[in-house]
């Protein structure tokens, strides 16, 4: 019992981070923009987030908490739009290609993370002791549902931003399906040529939801640094593998958000499963964390060979427009 | 809306690039009526009518609606003025709902309130005779049905003045017959209606006044009761021009191609082609006729290999044996080892004849790289044959290293052809040859047809220029909605003829009298 | 006011494509560029060592070359990423996106190790060898064989199939490394065969990684020579440019797709056996270390000519081995040089633009047409 608990509270945590960078980038690809570079975007709202409560609670005796979460999610929502900035200048603008630009931004995300997320374990003494024990605590704190028994303990021990993201992909999915600027935001993402012809601005459309889904991909960063190191940083690259299964789940949730949150769910559940599955060995305990990569595929397959209009990627995705192309 | 007419346009003149598309052309549309405008392919009314729904802009002139001067420079502009374009290629987002469709990018107050809008569509709908559900989904629909979205979408934005461009080429009999019921309820509305057409039938049936474009020139304008399909051909074609295109008798003609009862189906399965007849001759050039988009493009395919068509069709080349080989269900290159030498002339020159970035040599290997045992490709004989055809055909490049997207459209053209004829063919098939092409450039393209056919060569020429068909084919075969409307001896045939043959479908016309 | 009417809006930049451009003044954007990409990589530095860049600079150059050692380190690893780019350019040439090069790599990689571990003795180390580079190379192929199989047949999108490949061979390599251990309870396989040296690359004129750059120039000169002289490189160039003049040419376009990923998984599962018979003697989940991804990029820039890629390799391994250097000797750490890369590489994207666009700018405001309402 108690290790189905723990399973499912890691599958959400690992979840959640998941379903914010999955979030933002079905808001970047609907406008037709296929941005490899979540895993740098997470990397760099992570880092932010993490580089703003560190300085405030250093030059602060006594830090407000209220203060402290705040900075820090504005840091990590602002410098991962940033990132969606690059990004939407050099393939809106610029129209450098998608993939190659998204890979770059993959690794100069990963490099300012590492760097300055190094750096600050230096400063503050060796791996593990950054201390932002104030913004950790306010991430992590929960309301007293969590001690509601085993329920409890799935469903409300988690910090404020696991509902955030509940709320935030649900919050996507009805903009792009009930309001007039999401229907003109998906005509851009399916046929930029139509939506231009309809006075669509094709150019804002791309800008806007490639930074704003950015934003939110960062706060998957977030939440990772903030809830599962519980305020520190280290160098081990999980930040970028939850990246590429963010952008994973994209697929397999066959860009609808609402998919994505049993989705993300399901996912932090396959990439933990090894743990509890009893009588794995430590190697194939690895075979078993294959799993997520794996239903991808075969999502991606599926999706292939059934050809259900409803099910494909934007129909533009990937491609730059160019009005005098048409 | 006062006396003064729904659109004036004066002096109006648009080039593209040397290309003279309209000139100097005065066009007149008056409230409540439905206008045709007619013309051949090329003769400039789609561009006449773009320059009304803000796509191009005049080189020249002015343009009024409602008596008042106006400047339209973008589809905006055009709705705001209240003129709507349902273009040819219809400008729609497939995973889309009809209603979605609809109200796209507009600024309208709200929230976005499906119920409501589809209670809108379904009144425009009710009061039009339109057959449309807001809910069904663009890809499931046929293609009228998809025509139907963009009129609804066009009369949804407050359109007065609907321009219809080929609203036919796509339509069934019955479709049409409900499109232009629904076109008439429109003009008892109140509504002005332009159909660019080059279909006499449906000009008589539907419209009250006819506008006739020839090269870009306005020819003139009747109101449809004092007309006749006769007279508005003569005004359409022009008098027969002499081009003096030689054409001598090749004495040993030898059957090279048969083709019988080819069926050829889209990808949305309607009908390119109904079966189909006819024979292709050595010695000979068949002319085919028509109006673009009556299945030239799906024959030329199905004979090279590249189209599928339906059970019971059948494409027969008969070699200097008389031995018969069947060419459908091959590819390209079972065709050639089959031993056929097959050239095509594409009308896609950069899409499916040439590789635009490659230069002039690659091109030439793009037949024949699979020649010799090496795993290299020789490119000494094709970079001789680059040479031969810049020469010979006075190709205008830089060099040979030159990729050929860098060409103008008459040098790529001769790249092509020089190509596809080096290949000594027993068969030359080419589309839309002189397309584009200058006035000398057309004359080398002419006798070098000549040439190939009094070397024995089957030739089919796929065109649009009737003088030309007339004065270098030896038969003509006339292509009507994907049917043979006829095939005639070009020695004797007409220009009305033809142009009433490839405009209504002599065999249909009877069917539906009998 | 009918000449007001003649004035259109314009807007402020127009963007046209460009016909041409002369092959010096593409390569003079491309140094404005790399130039422009320099004083922004300098000024971040300056920011946080608070150094002349130039200065530093140097002592990048003195990092990856100050020394015979570190300039063989430095061509070495340019080698290993001249490698992946060479193996990704037939792939991309088809417009193919193979984004699995890391995968591809890893199988290669582990099969090496294989190899290492299970055949150390009772094997001529010239039939190791051999085995080791067969065996590498079809490991590769295949996973670069799966995802162009399903794109051949049912266009399934081979960007996010190769990617997910990557990390299915990430786990595999966990796999490997737990069943291999050594020594047990260490989480890593150590240095295989550490004294007895087989399957190590041999020292060859005194020179440890001669024979990386032997294997890797053969590769680069035959790459060039197979994608602009065989008819199949021939064949790869027509179905990248139009599939629909593959068709009339008589190219069978699914074959293509299939024999070319299978050609490309190979020489990037060759990578691997470079990176642990001739390189790091090791297998882990690093072994490809995101060099597949830097790859692309790198094949990408070169427009698929293998001897371009040898410059840009040797470049993005010089800016890495620079900041390591810079990191070690201030006290940072070796992400710098990350940072540095993207940097670089976004310039280096951006003036693509302005080889292929031409963008003029409004002469004088004109007003736009008034509307007379």
């Amino acid at each position: 019992m108690t290790n189905i608990v723990s399973l499912l509270q890691a599958a959400i945590v690992f979840g959640t981070v998941i379903l914010f960078g999955a979030t933002g980038e079905i808001l970047t690809e609907k406008s037709g923009n296929l941005n490899l570079g979540v895993p740098g975007i997470m990397y760099l709202g992570g880092i932010a987030g993490l580089v703003a409560s560190f300085f405030y609670e250093k030059g602060n005796p006594n830090p407000n908490v209220f203060v402290s979460v705040f900075i820090s999610f504005i840091a990590s929502f602002a410098a991962a739009f940033v990132g969606g900035l690059i990004f939407s200048f050099l393939t809106i603008s610029l129209r450098a290609n998608q993939n190659v630009t998204g890979l770059t931004l993959t690794i100069f995300g990963g490099g300012v993370a590492n760097f300055f997320g190094g750096s600050l374990n230096k400063l503050a003494g060796g791996v593990g002791q950054i201390s932002v024990a104030t913004a950790s605590g306010g991430y992590r704190a929960t309301t007293p549902l969590a001690s509601l028994g085993a329920v409890g303990e799935v469903l409300f021990d988690h910090g404020f931003l696991t509902y955030v993201a509940i709320a935030v992909a649900v919050l996507v999915q009805l903009f792009l399906d009930r309001t007039r600027a999401g229907l003109n935001l998906r005509a851009v993402g399916e046929n930029p040529g139509t939506a231009d012809s309809a006075g669509i601005n094709v150019t804002k459309n791309k800008y806007l939801a490639t930074c704003i889904g950015a934003g939110i991909s960062g706060i998957g960063g977030l939440f990772y640094v903030m809830d599962y190191t519980k305020g520190t940083w280290a160098n081990d690259g999980t930040i970028e593998g939850l990246g590429w299964l963010a952008v994973a789940l994209v697929i397999f949730a066959t860009w609808k958000c609402v998919n994505a949150i049993w989705g993300a769910y399901l996912f932090g559940l396959l990439s933990w499963m090894y743990f509890y599955v009893p009588g794995l060995t430590r190697s194939s305990q690895e075979i078993f964390k294959m799993l997520p990569y794996l239903v991808t595929i075969a999502v991606l397959i599926v999706v292939s060979l059934r050809n259900k209009k409803e099910n494909q990627p934007p129909a533009s995705l990937g491609l730059a427009y160019f009005r005098e192309e048409r | 809306m006062g006396t003064e007419a729904a659109v004036q346009m004066k002096g109006i003149t648009k080039c593209f690039g040397a290309t003279v598309a309209n000139n100097n052309v005065d066009f007149e549309l008056k409230h409540g009526e439905i206008l045709s405008l007619l013309g051949e392919n090329g003769s400039g009314k789609t561009t006449l009518m773009n320059m009304l729904a803000g796509i191009y802009y005049p080189d020249e002139g002015q343009i009024f609606v409602n008596g008042r001067e106006v400047s339209i420079t973008s589809p905006k502009d055009a709705f705001n003025l209240g003129i709507g374009m349902i273009h040819q290629h219809y400008k729609l987002v497939d995973v889309f709902t009809a209603a979605e469709n609809i109200i796209l990018g507009l600024e309208e107050k709200g929230g976005l309130d499906r119920r409501a809008v589809s209670a809108k569509v379904k009144e425009i709908a009710d009061r039009y005779g339109f057959d449309i559900d807001p809910n069904q989904k663009i890809y499931e629909m046929s293609v009228s049905q998809k025509q139907t979205v963009e009129i609804v979408k066009v009369l949804y934005r407050g359109a007065e003045i609907l321009i219809l461009d080929e609203p036919t080429a796509v339509l069934t009999p019955q479709e049409t017959d409900k499109l232009f019921k629904v076109m008439k309820n429109m003009k008892a509305d109140g509504k002005a209606l332009i159909i660019i057409t080059h279909k006499l039938n449906e000009v008589m049936a539907v419209s009250d006044r006819v506008a006739v474009l020839r090269k870009g020139v306005y020819i003139g304008d009747v109101p449809t009761k004092d007309t006749d399909p006769q007279k508005l051909t003569d005004m359409m074609v022009g008098h027969a021009v002499t081009l003096n295109i030689d054409r001598p008798q090749y004495d040993k003609p030898q059957e090279r191609i048969e083709v019988q009862h080819l069926t050829v189906k889209d990808a949305e399965g309607v009908s390119r082609l109904k079966d189909v007849s006819f024979n292709a001759v050595g010695g000979e050039i068949l002319g085919v006729a028509g109006i673009s988009g009556s299945g030239q493009k799906q024959l030329l395919e199905a004979i090279a290999g590249l189209q599928p068509a339906e059970p019971g069709s059948r494409i027969l080349f008969k070699d200097e044996g008389g031995k018969e080989h069947e060419l459908l269900g091959k590819d390209p290159l079972s065709i050639a080892k089959l031993g056929v030498a097959l050239s095509f002339v594409p009308e896609d020159r950069l899409g499916m004849g040439l590789v635009g970035n490659m230069d002039l040599t690659d091109n030439m290997l793009l037949r024949s790289y699979l020649t010799g045992r090496s795993i290299f490709a020789d490119r000494k004989k094709p970079k001789e044959l680059a040479q031969k055809v810049v020469d010979e055909l006075e190709v205008v490049t830089p060099n040979l290293q030159t990729p050929v997207r860098k060409l103008s459209g008459g040098n790529v053209q001769k790249v092509l052809v020089g190509r596809e004829i080096s290949m000594n063919p027993t068969v030359l098939m080419s589309a839309y040859a002189v397309r584009g092409l200058d006035i000398n450039t057309s004359y080398a393209i002419y006798n070098l047809m000549t040439e190939q056919k009094m070397k024995g060569v089957a030739v089919i020429y796929v065109g649009e220029d009737l003088d030309v068909l007339l004065e270098l084919c030896d038969r003509i075969l006339v292509l009507c909605d994907g049917e043979v409307s006829g095939i005639v001896d070009a020695r004797t045939a007409t220009k009305d003829g033809i142009g009433l043959m490839m405009t209504q479908n002599q065999n249909k016309e009877k069917e539906g009298q009998s | 006011m009918s000449a007001n009417k003649e004035t259109r809006r314009e807007p402020f930049v127009r963007i046209s494509k460009r016909t041409s451009i002369s092959r010096g003044k593409a390569w003079g954007i491309r140094g404005i560029a790399l130039l422009l990409a320099l004083i922004v990589a300098g000024l971040v530095i300056f920011a946080i060592v608070r150094l002349n860049p130039v200065f530093v600079y140097g002592a990048m150059w003195e990092g990856a070359f100050g020394t015979k050692t570190r300039a063989w380190a430095t061509v070495r690893d340019a080698m290993l990423m001249l490698c992946i780019a060479v193996g990704l350019a037939p792939a991309f040439k088809m417009k193919f996106w193979n984004i699995g090069a890391e995968g591809q790599i890893l199988v290669g990689g582990i099969s090496t190790a294989f190899c290492m571990i299970y055949f150390k003795t009772g094997m001529s180390p010239f039939l190791l060898f051999i085995v080791m580079i067969v065996t590498s190379a079809i490991c590769g192929a295949v996973w670069g064989l799966i995802p162009g199989i399903f794109k051949a047949r049912w266009n399934t999108n081979e960007t996010l199939f190769t990617l997910m490949m990557n990390y299915v061979a990430i786990q595999l390599t966990s796999y490997s490394v737990a069943k291999w251990e050594n020594p047990p309870g260490s989480n890593s396989v150590g240095i295989i065969n550490q004294t007895t040296k087989v399957g190590w690359f041999p020292t060859i004129f005194g020179q440890q990684y001669l024979l990386n750059v032997i294997i890797v120039m053969i590769l680069t000169v035959a790459m060039f020579i197979y994608l602009k002289y065989s008819k199949q490189g021939y064949e790869i160039s027509v179905v990248g440019d139009s599939e629909n003049t593959a068709r009339y040419a008589g190219i069978n376009v699914r074959k293509v797709y299939v024999r070319t990923m299978a050609l490309s998984g190979a020489i990037c599962g060759l990578a691997g056996f470079l990176a642990v018979s001739g390189a790091s003697h090791t297998i882990s989940t690093s072994s490809a270390g995101g060099r597949g991804f830097t790859a692309i990029i790198v094949a990408w820039l070169a427009k698929f000519n293998t001897f371009t890629m040898i410059l840009i390799s040797f470049l993005l391994i010089f800016l890495e081995k620079g900041a390591t250097e810079i990191a070690s000797r201030y006290n940072l750490n070796d992400y710098a040089s990350e940072i540095i890369t993207g940097i670089i590489l976004f310039f280096i994207l951006g003036s693509e633009f302005f080889i292929n666009y031409d963008v003029k700018f409004r002469g004088r405001g004109r007003k736009g047409a008034e509307k007379n309402d």
